[in-house]
């Protein structure tokens, strides 16, 4: 029996999927209006700051800070149990999107991780994609 | 200021089981309650032109409850926006009344989640989604606890709170409960260790389960449900019991934005609609029923609905502020709230059914000469999308 796996985004949800194809390079993807400026994310189609919108796709650096974060001490989920304690964090990207993501690369978590310490993606790689988790800058 | 009384709740129950071990369905808990509540008022199955459901009893409710009650009301309502869904119904309730679309109207809740097992409290997310907001969350493994708590990690790096100033919401609420005999029968079905009022120590020293947030910070999960009867005033004068007036409500959604605040809530635009349209002050407040899934959810709550400035819950709770017999007031959750009595997965029925009780002077912590209550539910999850419905509630 294989060990259980992280779950997954879908590849085929209408709004995010252009996210989720561009991970497959590597690239953290977000889109701006240049009509109104306003930055989206997650991506969707229309923009939620104008009604004339036109949305352009811009890529991060995968530079960031930690907005909050918490260490998970329990969980019954059959992949996320194996991993406790971890950190599930806010990440503020030095562009303005802010996700929702781990922090990896540490061994006490609670000690080691900061509110407002600078991270940075670390892609973790499956077949159809990369998910954009986060390290110690 | 003039206060309107287009509706009043006239009749409660709340399912006295929270571990109905299989036995019963949500739609039966459902029924019951309504039956009771209305024998309450003094009412029956044929009054109620008015049904709010928040879909707990499962299928496209709009479609079905009428039929399992029996009724044929000319209002059908089925906003369902989680934990304050009631508060919503009730608003949406006083809004019909006063419309002249309905003279009764019915709020049911019923769960059997603690039956179910159903991980409301400590359980994972699953795997990715068709809406984008989850499709993007699924994969970082937040528990539901884990939200909550990074409010509260946020919380105290914004304003210096502490897990002591946290701890006061779980002690205030576990001196209520163990004043009253369904939460402390809750408390041992529910296979609690060491049943009995705490300390501020007890709650700090508890295993944490998501940092900052310990285990009793962290709500319960049993089996319940409950109903309200709301009515209009013609209605409400030859009731059984007196009235308890809604006089302002407030609704509001808020969620995750680039470069937001996650320290406060949806609260801070429902609870100004609320109290301007009563026109009472949060001072004037006897009874306090906030939505307790954590400690963090009051805290942030008490301050977004104006009780103190946003950062200062930490010290305005302090020095057990919070309990029905401490005179600096407001008393909260006088039943046990969520985190010691009741939390069946949609708590906010219970908030208007414990405030109704204190404006009518039948609480176990019954703070004297109550008049001035808030209800306000917490829907979805505070660190993310949520939903706030705020009621205030006055006797005559
Ligand atoms: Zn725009």
């Amino acid at each position: 029996m294989s060990d259980p796996k992280r779950p997954l985004p879908r590849a085929d949800e209408f709004d995010t999927r252009d996210f989720w194809s561009a991970t497959k390079n590597k690239e953290f993807k977000y889109q701006q209006c240049s009509n109104c400026e306003t930055i989206i994310f997650y991506s969707r189609r229309h923009c939620t700051g104008c009604t004339e919108g036109n949305l352009e796709w811009k890529t991060a650096t995968g530079r960031g800070t930690i907005y909050t974060f918490s260490v998970v001490r329990q969980s019954y989920h059959p992949f996320f149990r194996n991993q406790v304690p971890y950190a599930v964090a806010w990440i503020d990207m030095d562009e303005g999107p802010r996700i929702l993501s781990n922090i990896v690369g540490v061994t006490d978590p609670m000690n080691d991780l900061k509110i407002g310490q600078a991270v940075t993606v670390e892609w973790e790689e499956h077949e159809d994609l990369c998910i954009p988790l986060f390290k110690p800058a | 200021m003039s206060q309107k009384r287009d509706a009043a709740i006239v009749g409660i129950h709340e399912y006295p089981s929270r571990d109905v071990e299989g036995e019963i369905s949500p739609l039966q808990i459902k029924a019951e309650s309504a039956a009771k509540a209305l024998s309450d008022a003094g009412l029956n199955w044929s009054d109620v032109d008015a049904i709010y459901d928040a879909g707990d009893g499962g299928g496209m409710s709009g479609l079905n409850i009428a039929e399992y009650f029996g009724l044929n009301p000319n209002v059908i309502d089925t906003t369902g926006v989680g934990g304050s869904s009631y508060e919503f119904h009730a608003a949406h309730a006083k809004r019909d009344i006063a419309a002249g679309k309905a003279k009764v109207a019915l709020l049911t809740y019923g769960s059997t989640a603690h039956s179910n097992a159903r991980a409301i409290g400590v359980g994972g997310r699953g795997g990715g989604s068709m809406h984008p907001a989850e499709n993007m969350d699924a994969f970082a493994g937040m528990t539901l606890i884990a939200n909550y708590a990074m409010v509260a990690h946020r919380h105290m790096h914004q304003y210096g709170t502490t897990s002591e100033q946290l701890a006061e919401i779980s002690v205030a609420t576990r001196y209520h409960a163990m004043r009253n005999p369904e939460a402390v029968r809750a408390m041992e079905d529910l296979e609690f260790l060491d049943i009995r009022e705490t300390t501020i120590n007890d709650v700090v020293n508890s295993r944490m389960i998501a940092d900052p947030l310990h285990l009793l910070e962290c709500c319960m999960i049993s089996d319940g449900g409950g109903a309200v009867v709301i009515a209009s005033p013609e209605v409400a004068r030859d009731c059984r019991k007196p009235p308890v007036w809604i006089l302002g409500s407030g609704e509001a959604t808020k969620y995750p934005k680039n470069g937001g605040d996650i320290t406060s809530s949806a609260a801070v635009q429902s609870a100004p609609q609320a109290f301007g349209e009563a026109g009472v002050t949060p001072g004037e407040i006897d009874i306090a029923m906030i939505y307790d899934s954590f400690s963090i959810t009051v805290l942030t709550l008490l301050e977004d609905l104006g009780f103190c400035k946003k950062g200062e819950g930490g010290a305005w709770v302090s020095g057990g502020r919070l309990r029905f017999d401490n005179p600096n007031g407001p008393a909260l959750n006088t039943d046990g709230g969520g985190l010691s009595s009741n939390h069946p997965g949609m708590r906010g029925i219970f908030l208007l059914i414990e405030a109704a009780r204190q404006l009518r002077g039948e609480s176990t912590s019954q703070v004297k000469d109550a008049r001035l209550a808030v209800a306000h539910g917490n829907g979805g999850m505070l660190g993310s999308r949520h939903s706030a419905g705020t009621i205030i509630l006055g006797r005559d």
